[in-house]
């Protein structure tokens, strides 16, 4: 198998898995402060193989989450083209930074493509979100970055992908 | 170092459009599903390809749940089958009774509707179905469940389990559909209070227990305990089955409407198994217009 071929594999199991915890069913309590697992992951994969995805895949993997959690289609694919185009461009200024400094640039990405930007949307489909409860996926997403990032990282250096 | 970080960003700029008109094409063409989507079911196609795609996942993520189900089958102890068998065999008798009456006024309906010449109602076919346990945007009240266009389910037919209405299908991909909950907020159903025949709209508040009732005037009759039924006058739903009980009535002198809200009856996330409702061909209401969801 090329390096090309490892990377998509690797890359595609990946996005697989954070489908699978964006699916897996919670308590009503915490179903909102479920981390956004397939933006972070995207964001490490733009972040570790900078132009690998490209905002291309971005917008693809955007769509199916769309299509999986039953949105408006094209919500999270214009969230993901966003946050891959700009964590593409920021790549060498937040990769060098400190783990947690790291989680407060994810979460400011998440903050604004994917929630603030989702919000909107939603508001304009008459759909807005109805507690205060909806933006807890921010902190939940920027606590869960270390180990996601730590886990990743294992995962990407054991399949020795550049 | 320099040299890898290079050689990692080349394929961005060699070929094809730069990063950032494919993103502006993008955007585009994002913003335009996005309108397609909102006004009207033009890319529903397409969504069930994707959630085809996806439905593996879906069954996934529901194993744990179906294999719990199912130890808790393989060991149940004898004594509370047995125990489950006879209060069901009570249940059922009791229904039997019910229902011996219940057909004989049916055909007495029948026969006084024919006498003053009015239309004969008839009634549907019903289909059970499962909840598949997957967590959609917890920002809407939707289900998903394990039938789908191969087995008959059409776009917009409604919902029921054992004590009511429960909602409507709103996606369906040739496995698995999901269903829009009477209780989400984007949601409204016409109907009927069984007392006196009273109109009004059920819109869905969010929460998982209360139907809001707003445009019902001030000196409407209407009362804390009233049954309301669906009125069937979406063409949609069929009518005459039980959505909820009044639990509050406000009348404010200096509204125009009282502020009426209701309990709905079927258990909205307590059952795993519900009912898909289908017209039987020749009755009112086959896809006549009907609040869209």
């Amino acid at each position: 198998m090329t390096q090309k071929q490892r990377q998509s594999w690797v890359i595609i199991a990946s996005f697989v898995a954070a489908l699978l915890l964006t699916l897996l069913p919670l308590p009503d309590v915490l179903a909102a402060a479920r981390p956004a697992w397939m933006a972070m992951t995207l964001i490490y994969w733009c972040l570790a193989l900078p132009g690998r995805i490209g905002v291309g895949g971005a917008w693809a993997a955007g769509l199916l989450l769309d299509a999986a959690q039953g949105a408006l289609l094209g919500q999270h694919a214009l969230s993901f083209a966003l946050i891959a185009y700009s964590a593409t461009r920021l790549h060498l200024g937040i990769r060098q930074l400190p783990l947690l400094q790291q989680a407060a640039a994810v979460a400011v990405l998440i903050l604004f493509l994917d929630q603030m930007l989702g919000f909107w949307i939603k508001g304009m489909s008459q759909q807005a979100p109805w507690s205060w409860s909806y933006w807890l996926a921010t902190p939940a997403s920027m606590m869960i970055w270390p180990a996601m990032y730590l886990t990743l990282r294992h995962m990407r250096r054991r399949y020795r992908l550049a | 170092m320099r040299q890898r970080f290079e050689g990692q960003m080349k394929p961005l700029f060699q070929r094809g459009p730069s990063i950032t008109l494919r993103l502006l094409i993008l955007i585009l063409l994002s913003v335009a599903m996005m309108t397609a989507d909102h006004r009207g079911a033009r890319l529903e196609p397409l969504r069930a390809g994707l959630t085809l795609l996806i439905s593996p996942l879906h069954y996934l993520v529901n194993l744990p749940f179906d294999a719990g189900g199912w130890l808790s089958g393989v060991f149940t102890s004898r004594n509370s089958l047995l125990r489950d068998n006879s209060r069901l065999q009570k249940e059922h008798l009791a229904l039997m009774a019910q229902m011996q009456r219940y057909e004989a006024l049916e055909v007495e309906n029948q026969r006084l509707r024919e006498l003053l010449q009015s239309s004969v109602k008839v009634g549907g076919r019903t289909s059970v179905a499962e909840i598949i346990s997957v967590d959609l945007d917890p920002f809407k009240r939707q289900i998903v469940l394990n039938r789908g266009t191969r087995d008959g389910v059409t776009l917009g037919q409604p919902l029921l389990d054992a004590r009511g209405v429960l909602g409507q299908i709103v996606h369906a991909s040739l496995y698995t559909s999901s269903a829009l909950l009477i209780t989400d907020p984007t949601h409204a159903l016409p109907v009927q209070v069984l007392r006196n025949g009273l109109r009004g709209i059920a819109f869905g508040s969010g929460s998982s227990n209360r139907l809001d009732l707003p445009y019902l005037a001030n000196n409407a009759d209407i009362q804390v305990g009233d049954l309301l039924v669906s009125s069937g006058l979406d063409g949609r739903f069929p009518p005459d089955y039980p959505v909820g009980k009044v639990v509050s009535v406000k009348l404010d002198p200096s509204e125009p409407f009282a502020k009426v809200s209701a309990e709905p009856s079927a258990g909205l996330e307590r059952n795993r198994e519900v009912l898909l409702y289908w017209f039987e061909p020749g009755t009112a209401g086959n896809g006549s217009a009907a609040v869209s969801p």
